[in-house]
């Protein structure tokens, strides 16, 4: 089935665009001209910056100068911008992007995905395509988690991008569809420095095709009924490869991607149709009696699934020891060179000075991002901050000195005022379920 | 949105205030306001006993999404608290010219009141909001 996929995968992007290649100079090197629509070779103008959109993000390294981030235009629209309309939800600037924040009342959103099915626009994310002989070698150098974990076609692998020091880029979720072609997505706001950053990066590699596949929609269907009723709405082939996916896998079908993965602790689909297809798949997804969902519950459900967010749990001032998420270092094979290996293998020998941990508010209140952590083992931030609504009460991600372990007590600055906390492992929710 | 009361008054900061007997007023904040903050999880409520002066901070309101300071739309000592608030701070989304009240106070200089807003110049203000 997923062989068949992939063949189906190259063709479709043919029709879709022209796969630009990236230039294969080794001698000066310059740094590819990115245009929205599309990923142009190398044209020999070295320092060309490439056009902006998107959100906050940062440029990366030495290349800031390149980049101007004044410039952003705002209000990108996706696909499904008048679905959102039609459904009644409050729309909101969201990292350059037209998003609904909730469609009337984000606890009852979230309660709908915890014990139902929700779906939400995503299509906001970066999808690319990668492709190439040496797509591969690649991806081992550019991200820290290793491929090589991705035994079965189709298997999906999320990892940190990171800085040569160390500091977190982005994060991604990579799925191998065979040796030579990979779907990453990555977020929105990080969106111009992560493609700047995989091209100067790609240079180094003769044969790397990396294509955004900015004509399409990305639905994500969430809940524990979630797989049932987009199983019901999916065409006979469809639903059979949907069916057949495991947790974390997903695969190419017809002009369809469907993943099996997420980002609420719920089961689910995400699925990626072309641009024309969007409103259609969300309106039988609709009719199947799954509910739309806006960027409020998708926060308060990602952090009591204990999931980092870009610019909040992570950023390229912290590594990934620092960030509880060191299970996706890939220090094996000790002789793989990814970017940042050094700088994580130093500060793991030195003393890794901070770690992410979960906070439950004893009291009443809510944790708010930014306020400060005091700890017997010293002062430590709040990075995602807000009310449980499965726990009905505060819950929290916050950085603090690594001295302070979970089970200890500490207090959190609520208007200047210390309110009792506890520190605690997360996730705080998998599955519908307190942890 | 739920319209706003004839008989209540209202500031530019989305309070509104009902004139009671005895020189007691009931305060609150308005549908528009809880329209605009979401889902309300939790009410910082005054103490009982404190004075309030006119403008100045008296509750804490936070929703799912942010937290936000209500003011005080006259001065006064508080001299009663919605109690129900700190189990169901949501009647706020479902009644909050009503059941949502959140405190009563007596007006220090009920003349104050005069300068407040009434339900049509409130109604204006919050249709600015939304442009």
């Amino acid at each position: 089935m997923v062989q068949t996929a992939v063949g189906e995968i190259q063709s479709t992007e043919r029709q879709r665009r022209q796969l630009p290649t990236i230039a294969q100079a080794k001698g000066p090197q310059q740094l590819p001209t990115l245009e929205s629509a599309a990923l142009q070779p190398a044209k020999g103008q070295s320092s060309q910056a490439p056009e902006q959109r998107g959100g906050d993000s940062q440029a990366t390294g030495q290349d800031s100068a390149r980049y101007d981030l004044r410039n952003i235009p705002m209000s990108n629209k996706t696909p499904l911008y008048p679905a959102h309309l039609a459904a009644g939800g409050k729309v909101v600037d969201f990292a350059g992007w037209q998003l609904p924040v909730h469609y009337g009342s984000q606890l009852e959103e979230h309660h709908q995905v915890r014990n139902d099915a929700g779906m939400f626009d995503v299509s906001h994310m970066c999808r690319l395509h990668l492709s190439g002989q040496d797509s591969g070698d690649f991806l081992r150098h550019l991200v820290a988690n290793n491929i090589d974990k991705l035994t079965e076609p189709g298997k999906a692998l999320y990892t940190p991008m990171l800085l040569p020091q160390g500091g977190v880029i982005d994060d991604l979720i990579i799925y191998r569809l065979d040796n030579s072609n990979y779907r990453v997505v990555v977020n929105a706001a990080t969106r111009e420095k992560d493609l700047a950053w995989m091209f100067k990066q790609a240079i180094a590699f003769d044969d790397v095709n990396l294509a955004l596949l900015d004509d399409t929609a990305m639905i994500a269907v969430q809940g524990p009924q979630a797989r049932e009723k987009t199983l019901q709405v999916l065409s006979d082939t469809d639903a059979v490869v949907a069916a057949g996916l495991d947790p974390f896998f997903g695969a190419v079908t017809g002009d369809l991607f469907i993943g099996r993965t997420g980002y609420t602790g719920e089961d689910g689909f995400e699925i990626v149709t072309p641009a024309t297809g969007g409103i259609a798949m969300w309106d039988k997804l609709l009719a199947a009696g799954v509910k739309p969902c806006g960027l409020g519950a998708r926060d308060t459900l990602r952090l009591e699934a204990g999931m980092c967010l870009y610019g909040h749990d992570l950023d390229e001032t912290s590594t990934p020891l620092e960030s509880g998420i060191a299970w996706t270092i890939g220090w094996q094979p000790q002789d793989r060179d990814f970017i940042g290996r050094s700088a994580l293998a130093q500060q793991k020998s030195t003393g890794i000075p901070r770690r992410l941990v979960g906070l439950l508010l004893e009291g009443k209140g809510v944790l708010r991002d930014g306020q400060t952590v005091q700890t017997t083992a010293g002062d430590g931030l709040i990075t995602s901050g807000g009310f449980s609504p499965t726990l009905n009460r505060s819950i929290a991600l916050a950085r603090v000195p690594w001295d302070c372990r979970p089970g200890s007590d500490c207090s959190v600055l609520i208007r200047k005022r210390p309110q009792p906390a506890r520190v605690v492992k997360f996730p705080f929710v998998r599955n519908g379920k307190a942890v | 949105m739920s319209d706003n009361p004839e008989q209540l008054r209202y500031t530019e900061s989305h309070e509104w205030l009902r004139q009671l007997d005895h020189g007691i007023a009931e305060v609150g904040i308005t549908d528009h306001a809880q329209s605009l903050l979401g889902d309300i999880v939790y009410v910082e409520l005054p103490e009982v006993g404190s004075t309030l002066t006119a403008g100045t901070e008296a509750v804490v309101v936070e929703s799912v999404k942010a937290a936000s300071d209500a003011y005080s739309p006259v001065s006064g000592e508080v001299i009663e608290v919605n109690e129900s608030l700190n189990e169901t701070p949501e009647i706020i989304n479902q009644d909050a010219f009503g059941k949502g009240w959140i405190y009563r106070l007596k007006l220090a200089d009920s003349s104050e009141i005069d300068a407040l807003l009434n339900a049509a110049a409130y109604t204006l203000k919050a249709a600015e909001d939304d442009d």
